[in-house]
Order: C-alpha cells, then structure tokens, then sequence
C-alpha cells in the first residue's frame, strides 16, 4: 500500500485526480489485496512514448494572444496569484526572447521577435536534471516522457529547482490555497512547503483530452508522439525550422519553438 | 565524562544562558517559519537557497578542517598536535551538529524529511551528502569521546580505534567534495559549474577550520588551565597560511578561466558578485571585503615575523575567518543564483528572522562545542594534576 499512490500516478491512463475514478478504483482496491502491482488503462487515455509540445510563435503575436492560455492552464490547475513576487508561483508564463532564449539571442534580431512574448513552461526534458538530483524520486519521469511531481512525497529541498536550467519549477513559500481565485476540485490545491510545476496536463490526457493549453491555443500549439514518425508534431517538425531552449547543455528540451 | 560539562564557574553558566537565550529566539522564529512556510525567508523562486545553506556549506568546511590536526598527527607522527586533536574532533562535531540543522530548517516539509531514508536515491548527491555527513559526525563522536576516555584512564586507546581514525581523513575530504558536488553538477549555473569548485571548498575549509581552532586554543588557554601550546599553534598557522593562499590561487585561477574565456554565463555572475550587473550589487562592497581579508591575512601569516606575534596572529585567523565566511556564507549561493538561467536579475537579501534562526543555530553549535571543550579540557587539566 505505501507505493500505491506513487503507482497511481505513474500508471498510464490514469489520473490522479479522481477523474476517471472508476478504474482508478478498481485498481486501487485490487491492489491493497493482492501482492502483485496492477495497472490499468482509462478507456480514452492518449499515450504516447514521448509527448511533445511545438509552439507556432508566428500564430502568437502579443502577449494578448497567450493570456488565454495562460489564464486556463492556471486556472484549472488551481495556481494560486500571489502579490508578493518571491512567493510566486509560475505554470505556464511569458518571457521576451532575450530571456526565454538567453545567449542565444542574435546581435540584430528582428523586430518581430525582439519584442514579442514566448510561451515558457516546463520543457519535459529527455535528460531531466531535475530528475537527476531529486533525493526522494518526488520528482520524476514517467515512460511517456512526462516529468511529473509527487507533492505529497517532496520534502521540499529544492535541489530541484537549483537543478532546473530553465527556471521551470516554483517553491510554495506560503499556503496557497487562500490565494487561488476559484478552486478545481478536480485537481489537487498544494500543501506550503513543496515545489511545483507545469505536469502536460497529464490529468487531461489520462481521460482523452489534450493540454488545456493546446485546446486554447487556435491551432498555434501541437503536441504529439515525437517517437511516432506519422505523428502531428513530427510533420510539424519536418516542415519547419524550431529551436529549443538551450540545446548545449544536452538536457533534450520535448518543448520546440518555430520562430 | 559527561557530568564534567555541568559544573563550571560563574562566567561558564553565564555564557551558556546567553547561548541558550539566543537558541531560544531562534526556536521561536523557527516556530514561525514552522507554521507560516519558508515565505518568512528572503528566498524567492529566483534564489531559491540562501543564508541556511550558505551556512551549511561554510560549516561543511569547518567540520573537514579536523582531518588538519588528525593527519600529521596519526599519519606523519607529528606528536605536538596529539594535545589538540581532541579539540579538533570535538570541533568538527559541532559543526556537523550545525550542518544538519541548517539542513533541516531549509527544508520545506521537515517532517518529511525521513523520505531520503525511505527512499534512497543514489542519482542524487543529497543522498551522498546525507550518508558522509551522519558517518562524519559518528566517526568523530566515536573517536574523540573513546581517545579521551583513554586519556583519562592513563592507557592507549583500543586497537580498533585506529582503523577509524585512519578512515576519518578520507572522509573529512570527502564530506566537503561531496558538497561541492551538490553545486558543481548543475548545467545552467555557470558560477558553480567549474572543476575548481571543490578543491576551492577544501582550500577555504583548510583555512577557515584551523583559523577559528587557532583562535579557539586561545581562548582555552586563557580561560583554563590547559595550554593547547605555541608550537600547536604556530603550526596550525602555516596550515592556515598555505590553505588560504591557495584559496586565492583557486579563486584567481577561476578568474583567468572566466574572464579570458569571456563566456557570458561564467561572467556575468562574477560580474554580479564584484561589481554588479544591470545595476544590482548588494553583495559588492562584502565581496571586496572578503578579498581585502584574505590578501591581508596571507601577508600577516606567510610572514613569519607577524605570524609568531600572537596578537597579530589572532587578527590574521579572524580576517581569515570573516573572509571565507563572506566568500562561502554570503557569495557563493546568491552568486550562483543571480542572475537566473532566463537571466533576470533578482537579488536575495536575507530577512531578520531567517538570520535569528540561523543565529540560534550558530548558538546551538556553540552550546555542543563549549560542553565538549569543557569535558575535554578538564580532563586535560585531570590528567595533567592541574585540576
Ligand atoms: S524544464 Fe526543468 S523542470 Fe522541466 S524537466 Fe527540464 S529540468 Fe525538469
Ligand atoms: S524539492 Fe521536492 S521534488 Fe524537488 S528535489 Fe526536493 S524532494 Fe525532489
């Protein structure tokens, strides 16, 4: 029983919400009898061998045109807003390419690109650094590639975000759920003390869905099976030229950039 | 030998009730940051260490320093340091004891804490640090409490004593490596991601370990019977001499390498550090302090007419130890930690409640290390027919 929870978030197709918790259910139960680990598979869960995520910046012009997304991603993974900028807590937010793309950025970029916003989030790296020093696995890689976090096993080290190159991961300074406007109740609020991070919606594929913020992106997001050669997002990548966020330090960022 | 740390004088109560009442201004505030969440903290998503692990990587130094008066005196047969080893070791033990309450106040879930044990992780160094920290502190525990024993009883310590001791010098090492790895392995943190991160981190523990002990037999020496000797510290100060010059041959190496290379990511956070960057400079004037400390402190030590002037002396180790302590417990996070890897610069300035607790940690290492001091130097005294 004492790694039932950590199965249950690991096993793919099911969600650790309590969406789809039928089979959860079953499994669950099953699994305090028998001594042999089950899983189980949702009946629409979208699988993969590595998600993918490619953003189309010619299709996201202001910042205007990413606040939808923002605002949904935050919204329905209960983000709490914070007045004070050290307690901040940051899924899915926008930076200018000198930031987003630090010393990649060319001496005479073009305008366009000089002042326009970039969706940034956690990269769901292939080599995750942040999976590397994790001392208690609360971090960690599921086989779909989806880097994900146990808030109930982090001791809240932050080793994690030390490890993290892309500032991807916030710490919860203070509860926050006095600070989420309208709370989910199909997605669990954080306890103060932990770190936290964009997950891939991994609650919404494990029922059918796609990231909320592909959904509300009009086409400008992809996401799909890099492994998969007939995929989506491979026929994106092969029409188009992408950069990742610093491709040097051989982290293999699932998050491209079509610039 | 433990009833010898409760009776004192006047002055040793007083002292102790100080040190308590700072520990318990600490507690008070860690009560708080219990309750509240490490939001009572300077930290932020940008620096997300700061003044406790800061602290933990000066302390990790000061701990490895023991291996300083173990190794010439076991391996090289330098019998003068054998009436200081015992200070060394009991040293050590407060600042591991200090270490791992630095450790477990930065924490954001405490009481979670024994998930490292639950579950072991050897990818992660954290999981090494843990292992070298708690075997160090036994190691010594062990060692110093059972020479002493022996000391006192008038016999050679047990045979298997010494298989022990001759494992306490690789591991005083490796206590202070392991936590430079802690650091040193992150891609994307250009300040820290140099080869030279933990020989700098022996060098500076080399230095600021033996420095405070130097200062330590002083005060032994005033305030009891016991004298640590002048050759025992004469000989700690060329320790500290050669530990600390390297320091800086270390720190100027990386200079050379960051500079001329002139890779923006190594750059800019020296360039944070010393003179600022996009205006923000809170630690410029502490770290050309530190810099003016340890060039000081060399010129007092390596010459050896001001370094046999023992009031000199006491000058050199205390620059020594400010210089190191501002260098370690001040620069080396927040340097690493600005500017972020999107390349804002968010600064990091400690609150006053996170320098209580970490005060009252200082203090709770300083209660353990004048109980220890005190049960050994009586014993001293005891052995000698001072007492
Ligand atoms: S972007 Fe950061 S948090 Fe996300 S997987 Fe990579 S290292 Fe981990
Ligand atoms: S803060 Fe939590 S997730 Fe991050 S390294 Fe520590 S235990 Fe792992």
């Amino acid at each position: 029983m004492k790694s039932s929870r950590r199965r249950f978030l690991k096993i793919a197709g099911i969600s650790a919400l309590g969406l789809g918790a039928k089979p959860v259910l079953d499994v669950m139960a099953s699994s305090s009898e028998t001594a042999a680990p089950k899983t189980a598979k949702g009946e629409n869960v979208l699988t993969a061998k590595r998600w993918a995520l490619v953003i189309d910046t010619r299709k996201l012009q202001s910042e205007e045109d990413l606040d939808p997304m923002i605002e949904i991603c935050d919204k329905i993974h209960n983000v709490p807003k914070f007045e004070n900028k050290n307690h901040e807590i940051k899924w899915l937010w926008a930076e200018e390419f000198k930031h987003e793309f630090p010393m990649q950025e060319p001496d005479f970029l073009n305008d366009r690109l000089k002042h326009m916003s970039f969706l940034t989030l956690c990269n769901h790296c292939e080599k995750a650094p942040c999976v590397r020093v994790c001392p208690t696995k609360a971090t960690f890689k599921r086989e779909d590639g989806i880097v994900l976090m146990d808030f109930h096993r982090c001791i809240g080290c932050r080793f994690c975000m030390a490890a993290c190159p892309y500032g991807s991961r916030s710490f919860n300074f203070r509860d926050p759920r006095p600070f989420i406007k309208e709370t989910n109740p199909d997605f669990p609020t954080r306890t103060k003390g932990v770190v936290e991070k964009c997950n891939f919606c991994a609650e919404r594929l494990a029922v059918g869905k796609l990231p909320a913020c592909v959904e509300a992106s009009n086409g400008a997001l992809t996401f799909g099976d890099l492994d998969d050669p007939e995929s989506e997002v491979r026929a994106v990548l092969r029409s188009n030229y992408t950069i990742r966020r610093k491709p040097a330090l051989g982290t293999g960022p699932s998050v491209f950039y079509i610039v | 030998m433990l009833e010898k740390a409760l009776t004192g004088t006047k002055k040793y109560y007083g002292w102790i009730a100080a040190l308590l009442a700072v520990i318990g201004v600490g507690f008070a505030c860690y009560l708080w940051q219990f309750q509240f969440g490490l939001g009572i903290t300077g930290m932020s998503r940008d620096v997300s260490w700061g003044f406790y692990i800061a602290q933990f990587t000066f302390l990790v130094g000061v701990a490895a320093s023991a291996v300083m008066v173990v190794l010439p005196y076991y391996l090289h047969n330098y019998k003068a340091f054998g009436r200081i080893t015992i200070l060394g070791e009991f040293l050590a033990v407060a600042s591991v004891t200090m270490c791992i309450l630095f450790i477990f106040v930065d924490l954001g879930q405490p009481i979670r804490v024994v998930n490292v044990l639950l579950h072991p992780t050897p990818n992660s160094i954290l999981f090494w640090d843990m292992i070298v920290l708690n075997g160090y502190l036994l190691l010594n525990i062990v060692i110093g409490w059972k020479v002493l024993e022996a000391e006192r009883n008038n016999v050679a310590p047990a045979g298997w004593l010494k298989p022990l001791i001759y494992l306490s010098i690789p591991w005083a090492v490796s206590i202070h490596t392991v936590t430079a790895y802690l650091y040193c392995g992150l891609p994307g943190r250009g300040f820290w991601l140099t080869a030279i991160l933990a020989p700098r981190f022996l060098s500076s523990a080399f230095a600021a370990g033996p420095a405070l002990l130097i200062l330590l037999c002083m005060i032994v020496r005033k305030l009891t019977k016991f004298d640590p000797g002048k050759e025992q510290i004469q000989s700690l100060a060329k320790v500290v001499a050669y530990a600390i010059s390297v320091n800086v041959f270390f720190f100027l190496c990386e200079v050379f390498v960051v500079f001329y290379s002139n890779i923006p990511e190594h750059v800019d956070h020296l360039k944070y550090l010393f003179v600022g960057l996009h205006g923000h400079g809170v630690l410029v004037p502490w770290m050309w302090a530190s810099m003016i400390f340890m060039v000081v402190s060399i010129i007092l030590l390596v010459n050896p007419v001001t370094r046999k002037n023992e009031t000199v002396l006491v000058v050199a180790c205390i620059a020594v130890f400010i210089g190191t302590w501002i260098d370690k417990g001040l620069g080396l996070i927040s340097g690493g930690f600005v500017p972020n890897p999107l390349h804002h610069v968010n600064e990091y300035v400690p609150t006053l409640p996170e320098v209580l607790i970490g005060l009252g940690i200082w203090a709770i290492g300083f209660l353990v290390l004048t109980a220890l001091f005190k049960i050994a130097v009586t014993i001293k005294e005891e052995v000698a027919g001072l007492a």
